[in-house]
């Protein structure tokens, strides 16, 4: 069976990552008074889009 | 209560898991030809994947909510579940059993019963096995409706009718293997969702520091001494001195040894995801893999749940503070969700949520699967319909699939009618799956036990833990489902935690012994022959051949065994 898991495991949070990026670039920074003033949508965003793209990255020079 | 709002981006990442999913179990369904890819994913699964689905499978509402209540409740003793109990049993089950369960090419754990013992000690290990998984899957259901119901104003059949059609239609298209590895998405989702509420959370307490003074305040105002809540050995030498009410030999007989050996070494969930492994090493090495994140969750479900509590008992106006229920007792089962809604906004809200759904469902779907296949391969082949060819099987393992979901949908409408039924109902099972690691240990390990010695070993194992039960009580026991039904009360322990280990122990050592009289009063079923493969004695040792050092099973089950030691001591 030829199916690598990394794929949809990093297209995913790939995706959810550039979600979470751009929605923390355009949302009204009051939102974030919550997380103590930092944009964690912005830097959460980078975190898991940089997993994703590992992700897909392992799975395509495997 | 603080409930969510959600916007947009929290729908839009939900739906996209949901997608993401669904064409993970679209695409797997052209590699299920038969019944073997169906049930046991053809045997083909590489290590590191049987690995992480080994512990995402285990990783449902009751870890994520239920440790998270414990360690508002317990502090950081809850780890013990963690350090004491699972991580020990996964190497001993990676490097001691894991050879017979696969090695014997059973297809499940009540067919290596069959093998080893006879038809009467499968027949009860399966019977009980599908009847506890269904309602462990309605109870995941019923606790996800009911969660989304107050957090989110979903309405209780939309939940459940959208939770089961997921789970249904994944593993209805691509069996076992679309189950691993959705459980392996939903692994990371798990990681990565609930990650950010432990930064914010500690950032709130103001650090290691600030948590550990703050968890003084809550152990001194519950008449514990000041590092009760942050120390996981230190008050273990008096049941009296800690919140959990155990004492050290309470904890490592009946939690360390019995109840985490008998559920991660016996129970197939969970020993199905090894049984998928492409070889006899990668199944050895699954649960040793797995151990290794299994030693952190604490970090993610354990730790959210000693904030909630700390700042509960610190915080001002207008900080974190746990909602309480009727009576004005503090809701500990809301300590995860209550944080996702305090400190996520929206954007990181939706993750969260769906790292919650992620949870509730992949324990779902692993109730599921081992379902479908101990109904298939245990009790419609092995009682109702012998030969019959293996596309019938295969097909009966899709209406498996189905009839589980259906059944599972009926428990969790029937624990919103009877909460007190489904209390009673785990408190049977409890009963029953307390002795099992004695027949399988004695099995593994020892040629001369019968079938006979098995059965009944088994059957009084069971009910000794009932009297056990019904004879003790432990502190402020308000119903009979807590202990003492015979009327005559002879023990009261400081805590249900403490009666639910010793009723382990009793029910372990009565199994342990009784098997073993009953075994030298009958005949040997088996002979030498029939049981090789079967038992450690009779059995030749495997030569890990081909495979680096660094991935040798001993040497993974010794680095993981250490790195446990370790995390006891700096949490002492």
């Amino acid at each position: 069976m030829s199916f690598d898991i990394r794929y949809p495991i990093g297209l995913m949070f790939a995706l959810f990552g550039a979600m979470l990026v751009v929605f923390g670039l355009v949302s009204d920074p009051a939102i974030y008074q919550r997380s103590f003033g930092i944009n964690v949508n912005l830097w959460w965003g980078i975190v898991i889009f940089i997993f994703g793209a590992v992700m897909l990255g392992l799975a395509w020079t495997a | 209560m603080q409930s969510m709002h959600l916007q947009g981006i929290d729908y839009a990442i939900l739906i996209a898991y949901f997608v993401f999913v669904l064409g993970i179990g679209f695409v797997l369904r052209k590699f299920v030809k038969t019944g073997n890819d169906f049930f046991l994913s053809g045997r083909s699964i590489p290590a590191w994947i049987t690995g992480l689905a080994f512990i995402s499978a285990n990783l449902g509402a009751q870890e994520v909510i239920g440790m998270g209540a414990s360690g508002a409740k317990y502090g950081i003793m809850t780890s013990h579940f963690y350090w004491v109990g699972a991580i020990p049993a996964m190497v001993f089950v990676g490097l001691f059993m894991m050879p017979f369960y696969y090695g014997s090419k059973a297809r499940s754990v009540p067919e290596y019963l069959k093998l080893r013992f006879d038809e009467k000690t499968r027949g009860l290990n399966a019977i009980s096995f599908t009847v506890m998984t269904v309602f462990s899957s309605g109870i995941s259901m019923f606790a996800l409706a009911k969660l989304f119901g107050i957090l989110l104003g979903w309405n209780f059949n939309f939940s459940i009718c959208v939770s089961a059609a997921i789970v249904l239609i994944y593993i209805f298209m691509g069996g076992l293997t679309s189950a691993i590895y959705n459980e392996v998405l939903q692994f990371f989702l798990i990681v990565l969702g609930f990650l950010p509420l432990v930064f914010l959370g500690l950032h709130d307490a103001g650090g290691w520091s600030g948590l550990t003074a703050k968890l003084a305040v809550v152990a001194t105002k519950n008449g514990f001494a000041a590092g009760a809540w942050n120390n996981s050995w230190q008050f273990m030498g008096n049941a009296k001195e800690n919140p959990m009410g155990v004492g050290w030999f309470g904890m490592v007989a009946g939690l360390g040894f019995v109840l985490s050996f008998g559920y991660w070494c016996t129970d197939f969930l969970v020993v199905q995801r090894a049984m998928a492994a492409n070889s006899m090493s990668a199944a050895r090495r699954t649960p040793l893999i797995g151990a290794i994140p299994k030693m952190f969750i604490p970090a993610l479900v354990i730790l959210p749940g000693m904030i909630a509590i700390a700042l509960t008992a610190t915080s001002g106006p207008g900080g974190f503070s746990l909602p309480t229920k009727a009576g004005g007792v503090l809701d500990y089962d809301m300590a995860i969700p209550m944080m996702l809604a305090h400190y996520l906004p929206s954007g990181l809200l939706g993750l969260g949520l769906t790292a919650l759904m992620a949870s509730f469902m992949s324990g779902m779907a692993g109730n599921v699967t081992a379902f479908n296949t101990v109904l298939t391969y245990d009790i419609y082949q092995g009682y109702l319909n012998k030969d019959k060819s293996d596309q019938h099987y295969l097909w009966m393992g899709r209406f498996a699939t189905v009839f589980g979901i259906l059944l599972s949908i009926g428990a969790a409408y029937l624990a919103d009618q009877f909460n007190n039924i489904m209390d009673m109902i785990q408190l049977v099972f409890a009963f029953v799956n307390a002795p099992l690691f004695a027949t399988f240990l004695l099995g593994m390990f020892w040629k001369r036990s019968t079938g006979h010695g098995a059965f009944f070993g088994l059957l009084s194992g069971t009910i000794a833990a009932s009297i056990h039960h019904g004879f003790t009580v432990p502190v402020g026991a308000l119903s009979l489902i807590k202990g003492g039904w015979t009327g005559h009360i002879i023990h009261t322990y400081p805590s249900e935690m403490a009666q639910n280990f010793w009723t382990a122990i009793f029910a372990w050592t009565t199994c342990f012994v009784a098997t073993i009289v009953i075994s030298k009063l009958t005949r040997r079923n088996k002979s030498d022959a029939e049981l090789r493969g079967l038992v450690y004695s009779l059995t030749p040792r495997i030569k890990e051949e081909g495979i680096p050092w660094y991935q040798q099973p001993w040497v993974l089950g010794v680095i993981v065994l250490a790195a446990a030691v370790v995390l006891n001591i700096i949490f002492w």
